[in-house]
């Protein structure tokens, strides 16, 4: 079936050939950090880890994007989400990619990166970290692959996978909470030590993951014939609204556990992000533009008429991704290591390097969703499954608009 | 002719299977006998060190230059200065060793004093709970050591840590030698690697060999070093007699250095 993303238009070459050079320029300053150590870094004794391990946690949220439309279709039989499937098993393996690649790239001695295995650590959550990301990047393939092939080949999915398709649900909600758990169980760490993070992490994943995966769709149908049906993407639409209100009331709890309670270690790390403390106020900007945003994103999200209307959604999930991005990909990390074991602040701000290196990813992501969605659009396209009508409507539809021209 | 060529293959990847894990299964079945060592009938040996800093007597810059001095000259420690630094044993203000414990009224000269910072070498050490790889592990004498050879630096005990005692080797630590200085490193203890965290060891090469640690013995007396779980060691002797104080008690990492305050 790969052969299916070799032939392509100049416009999906020039777009192939964009993210090769991304990839380039990327790979030399990878080579470079490399050869220099993670020196080149924004990193320090105090802020030990930075933007790449927290682009790795944000984007094990992107990851579980797609359960979200393989539970409702497996679990409840939800039919409209049936040719959606795949998307999202594919996203979840660029989204798995890129977050292996963000571990790889962060670590010291990455060609010792095989002790983790030869010295296998039950203890360390690390460990199990690798076992449930690995884990879930080869049921992903392993179960959009075997569909995608046998829907080719015009044959039912053969019943050996569902037991696969299963257990990867109920994986997807593994890797969010071993993620968290990697946080939440450090006893220095107050900002992460809080039992509700996994819970948090779920709800930012289902929000952010499915709102990336709508987007990256809306694209898709600008490009391809594909065309998601009216059900399948209102549904989606209501899970993100849903899964957004529940990050915000959780973060709310967070903030009502530090307040009321006035416990120095529970206040410390949001006053710090929120506020500014000791002078240092890096990060307030972003983190009351995160709150905006949220609340933008809400109200552009809650209303039904608004949330249906296709012209804001792109907006509103814009906003949403920012949002949830600056909360998980930025504030929660540095507002963990902030204040430090003494109390006091380093700030932490990512160099250019560490950015380019961290794009170098993003663009490996970005050419595997290509590929792969160029492979699985071209297969709906051949067996005719969701296809965009005259109308505007999907084949998958069955709106008045086909029927009545069909009948004329 | 076709259910034969299935059976052989099947055949051969069952044996290429068990030629694989054979080894691993042999070696399990032994139950993991480390090499036998010889010990230095010299060496100094307890069921968990522990460590007590008497602040009466240590508590400024000058008093704690000397043994900061020896401590990094022995272990090869590099001066880096930027946040990216390299320590084993530096100072701290009484706000920043004890967060837990604030007193913004508190007697002026202990508000002054400087405290000794350094690895807790705690009994329940979060840090060894969180490696991966067991590059930092707890020795049966208390002691957490670290294997600079099996560390892959992903900086997961760093975070583990309350007590911000570890350091990353962000850059070449030899790089931070002058020519001068790199003719005078200690031959005995090895220099780190790009890439890999290091902190305190108690000096457990020292004590192997029958000697107290470096600092214990440049503070003339104003440290003490001997065995916590011995009633009648030195150390159980000062706690019995002054009042101490440890960091982070609520961490429940149990620390084995105190603070004579």
């Amino acid at each position: 079936m790969l052969e299916r993303a070799l032939k392509g238009s100049p416009r999906y070459y020039g777009w192939i050939g964009f993210l090769l050079v991304i990839i380039a320029i990327g790979g030399a300053v990878w080579i470079n950090q490399l050869m220099e150590g993670l020196q080149i870094t924004g990193m320090s004794r105090d802020v030990s880890w930075g933007f790449y391990i927290s682009q790795f946690t944000y984007l094990v949220g992107l990851a579980a994007s797609g359960v979200m439309i393989v539970l409702p279709y497996y679990f409840h039989k939800y039919k409209p989400n049936k040719h959606m499937v795949i998307f999202g098993e594919f996203m979840a393996i660029a989204a798995c990619i890129m977050c292996l690649l963000f571990i790889v790239v962060d670590i010291g001695q990455p060609q010792r990166m095989l002790n983790v295995i030869f010295h296998p650590t039950p203890n360390s959550i690390l460990f199990w970290d690798m076992i449930v990301i690995n884990g879930y990047l080869f049921l992903n393939i392993l179960c959009g692959w075997v569909c995608l092939e046998h829907d080719r080949m015009r044959l039912p999915h053969p019943k050996w996978v569902k037991p696969f398709i299963i257990i990867s649900i109920v994986w997807a909600f593994s890797i969010h909470t071993v993620t968290a758990f990697l946080y939440q169980g450090l006893p220095g760490r107050h900002y992460w030590l809080t039992a509700i993070l996994a819970a948090r992490f779920l709800a930012s994943a289902f929000c952010s993951g499915p709102a990336i995966l709508l987007l990256v769709m809306k694209l898709t149908e600008k490009f391809t014939n594909f065309q998601m049906p009216k059900k399948a993407l209102h549904t989606l639409t209501t899970i993100i609204t849903y899964a957004m209100v529940v990050n915000m009331f959780f973060f709310l709890l967070e903030i009502f556990t530090a307040y009321y309670s006035q416990l120095p270690g529970h206040t410390h790390s949001i006053t710090y992000l929120f506020a500014g403390e000791h002078g240092h106020h890096e990060l307030v900007p972003f983190m009351w533009t995160f709150i905006i945003f949220a609340a933008a994103s809400l109200a552009l999200l809650i209303p039904p008429k608004l949330r249906k209307n296709q012209k804001i959604l792109p907006w509103a999930l814009g906003i949403l991704i920012i949002a949830t991005w600056l909360d998980k990909g930025l504030g929660l990390l540095i507002g963990g290591f902030n204040p430090t074991p003494f109390g006091t602040i380093t700030p932490y701000w990512p160099t250019g390097k560490e950015l380019m290196i961290s794009a170098m990813i993003y663009a490996v992501g970005a050419l595997v969703v290509t590929v792969l969605f160029k492979i699985a659009t071209s297969v709906k396209e051949d067996m005719g499954h969701s296809q965009a009508l005259p109308c505007g409507c999907s084949t998958e539809d069955k709106c008045e608009c086909t029927p009545a021209e069909e009948a004329a | 002719m076709k259910q034969n060529r299935r059976k052989f293959i099947k055949f051969a990847g069952v044996a290429a299977a068990a030629l694989c894990t054979a080894p691993a299964v042999a070696k399990a079945a032994g139950g993991g006998h480390a090499a036998p060592i010889m010990k230095n009938p010299k060496g100094l040996e307890a069921e968990r060190w522990a460590m007590v800093i008497d602040t009466t007597k240590l508590k400024t810059e000058k008093d704690f230059a000397p043994l900061i001095e020896v401590c990094h000259k022995i272990h090869n420690v590099p001066q880096i200065d930027s946040n990216q630094e390299v320590k084993w044993l530096w100072t701290g203000s009484y706000d920043e060793t004890f967060v837990e414990q604030p007193n913004p009224h508190m007697n002026e000269e202990l508000k002054e004093r400087s405290y000794a910072l350094l690895c807790n070498h705690c009994e329940n050490p979060p840090c060894v709970r969180v490696c991966p790889t067991k590059a930092t592990f707890k020795r049966p004498d208390g002691i957490v050591a670290m294997d600079y050879h099996r560390c892959i630096g992903c900086r997961y005990c760093m975070a583990g840590c309350p007590y911000g005692s570890r350091s990353f080797n962000f850059s070449e630590p030899r790089d931070h030698f002058t020519e001068e200085e790199l003719k005078k490193l200690n031959p005995k203890f090895p220099t780190r690697m790009r890439g890999v965290v290091e902190k305190c060891n108690f000096c457990v090469e020292r004590l192997a060999v029958g000697e107290r640690p470096a600092c214990v013995e440049a503070s003339k007396g104003a440290m003490f070093f001997g065995d916590l779980n011995d009633p009648e060691s030195e150390v159980r002797q000062v706690l019995r007699e002054r009042f101490t104080l440890r960091r982070k008690p609520s961490a429940g990492t149990e620390p084995s250095v105190y603070y004579i305050i």
